[in-house]
């Protein structure tokens, strides 16, 4: 019995076996054999366990894990329909953005795998495009942002922003609940930073287009502090304050709660709660006081705040049709 | 020993003079002599290294590390000639970085208190700073390696609320990686060298269909101090050995 015939022959079925194991060596580490001969006896055992640990993961994820893993994975695929629709509609997405909007589409694509495969058989079905009203009209399909997907870019860009950092903020809130599987928990932070630079590019992008300027042009601009919300606002790449509500406070449904506090609000400087992005005191630590010639703006855009699973949910059920059971 | 001699085999196969007296000749032992000091050395740098320490003080002190060293390396930035001349954005940009990162630096000393490691000494001497490409270059290097660095810690860390902690701030040095990057090349806010880039199997995959993953590639704090030790002076170079 030859394990590494076995694996290659998996591997002509399974490109990311080696993924799933680790690397060759490390898969013996893992069962404490590193350094021992392997005998015919062990093998069973050993052959089974390898492959319960790469693909047999599921049966151990306890509950909460598996809700924090399905919401992200919703807002995956809220987030993956909504840029495949805008790449799909006639003449929205300038050619020079297009480019960037297929990577992002790409990214929410892999972390759709990602995390499918994490939760097996435990992972919600996918909900197709039909489950998604991004007019905010829950399946009025006339809700204010519809023309996002027809043809207003600057809505479009308005509502990728407010859909990434509320992302951004869920992944931050789900994280200590992954603590009691490492492996989940990296994979969970190395989506979140993709987010973040996904969050990062869009509002470049947004402050290039309220200037006219597309392309390297768009890097041209400064943000501007005091016009920093609305469709034509020209946000930092990083979150200033509330940044006035976001992309769309004066509508209903509002960008301003993406950016507003969560529950709960306030707590001891070792617990855990989401206080709004315009936050200044981290784990007990005035930042406004602690670092001369900080103003309360730079203060609150050093640190992103996380956002709790049920605000967010309340957040993205503004963009499901009203029969979903998605984010309920 | 052996190991080291290997390559040098064929010398075994000159006629005379002997081996022994061969290396001596060419110079070639003393090279040896070398190498093997130079392993020494390495032994003895590892042991004059600064400790980041263990648990959450360590990877707290991890993190004040890097910060320290983003913060030194913008506050050098804005005495070059590059910044003096940069368009209003990229000023906007560079002070905003500046703040951010002197804030994370400071906000770890005063929530690591009397554990937190001593202010180190950067070593900048191969950065021109009087030149867009190179501090952006840089920049890049700093945000990027700040992200992975994060991402591969987050593992290590024990309380719930120190995890957020960090949480907070690697979304913030993404969104920065990001800015950076797209100053240099636009659209390039993520690349096949952070992130594990997804293809899909076809123009009409269903979503999750393809190849990669769409996540950053985070990093190991040995390879992460590897890379951060080249820009701090002896006295001020990193390790973690708590954290493998």
């Amino acid at each position: 019995m030859d394990l590494f015939k076995i694996i290659t022959e998996i591997e002509k079925v399974d490109p990311e076996i080696y993924d799933r194991l680790d690397s060759r060596r490390r898969v013996f580490k893992h069962f404490g054999l590193a350094g021992k001969a392997v005998t015919a006896a062990m093998l069973p055992g050993l052959v089974s366990g390898i492959f319960q640990r790469a693909y047999g993961q599921t049966a151990s994820l306890s509950p909460d894990i598996v809700a924090v893993l399905n919401l992200a994975l919703s807002l995956e695929y809220l987030e993956y329909y909504f840029y495949d629709s805008g790449l799909k509609a006639t003449g929205l997405i300038p050619s020079a953005d297009r480019p960037a909007f297929e990577t992002i589409r790409n990214d929410e694509s892999g972390h759709i795998k990602v995390l499918r495969e994490a939760l097996g058989s435990q992972a919600i079905a996918d909900p197709t495009r039909a489950a998604f009203d991004y007019s905010g009209g829950r399946g009025s399909m006339v809700g204010p942002f519809a023309a996002a997907l027809v043809n207003d870019y600057a809505l479009f860009l308005g509502s990728s922003q407010a859909f990434v950092d509320t992302g951004v903020r869920a992944y931050k809130g789900g994280a200590p609940i992954l603590m009691p599987n490492k492996d989940l928990l990296e994979a969970a932070l190395n989506i979140h930073s993709v987010e973040a630079r996904h969050s990062s590019h869009v509002r470049t992008v947004r402050r290039g287009l309220a200037a006219g300027q597309s392309g390297q042009g768009a890097t041209t601009i400064a943000g501007d502090p005091s016009n920093l919300s609305g469709k034509t606002g020209r946000p930092k790449s990083w979150i200033s304050g509330t940044d006035g509500g976001g992309p769309s406070p004066g509508t209903t449904p509002s960008t301003a709660p993406v950016y507003g506090a969560g529950n709960p609000a306030t707590g001891a400087p070792t617990a855990i709660f989401f206080p709004a992005e315009s936050n200044t005191t981290q784990a007990g630590v005035d930042i406004t006081t602690n670092t001369a010639g900080i103003t309360p703006a730079a203060a609150s855009e050093a640190f992103d705040e996380p956002l709790d699973a049920a605000t967010v949910k309340s957040i993205a059920r503004n963009f499901v049709v009203a029969s979903s059971a998605l984010f309920t | 020993m052996t190991k080291l001699l290997l390559p040098l085999e064929p010398a075994d196969k000159l006629p005379s003079p002997s081996r022994r007296s061969f290396l001596r000749y060419t110079g070639a032992g003393m090279a040896i002599t070398g190498l093997l000091l130079a392993g020494c050395d390495d032994d003895s740098e590892d042991d004059n290294r600064l400790d980041v320490g263990s648990g959450d003080t360590g990877v707290l002190n991890y993190a004040y590390a890097l910060e320290q060293l983003e913060a030194a390396f913008y506050a050098r930035v804005k005495t070059g000639q590059y910044y003096a001349g940069a368009n209003a954005a990229e000023k906007q940009i560079l002070d905003d970085l500046a703040l951010h990162e002197l804030a994370h630096a400071n906000f770890f000393k005063a929530a690591l208190g009397g554990s937190a490691i001593k202010a180190l000494e950067p070593e900048f001497g191969a950065i021109n700073f009087d030149s867009r490409d190179a501090v952006l270059q840089a920049a890049q290097t700093f945000e990027d390696l700040g992200v992975a660095a994060y991402n591969g810690a987050g593992r290590y860390i024990e309380s719930a609320a120190n995890l957020v902690i960090a949480g907070k701030i690697v979304s913030v040095e993404a969104r920065h990686a990001a800015l950076i990057r797209d100053l240099r090349g636009y659209n390039t806010f993520v690349g096949g060298d952070v992130v594990d880039l997804f293809t899909p199997t076809s123009a009409t995959s269903a979503p999750g269909a393809g190849s990669g993953t769409g996540k950053e590639k985070s990093k190991r704090p040995a390879e992460v101090l590897e890379a951060a030790n080249q820009y701090l002076k002896e006295g001020s170079k990193l390790s973690a050995r708590s954290f493998n």
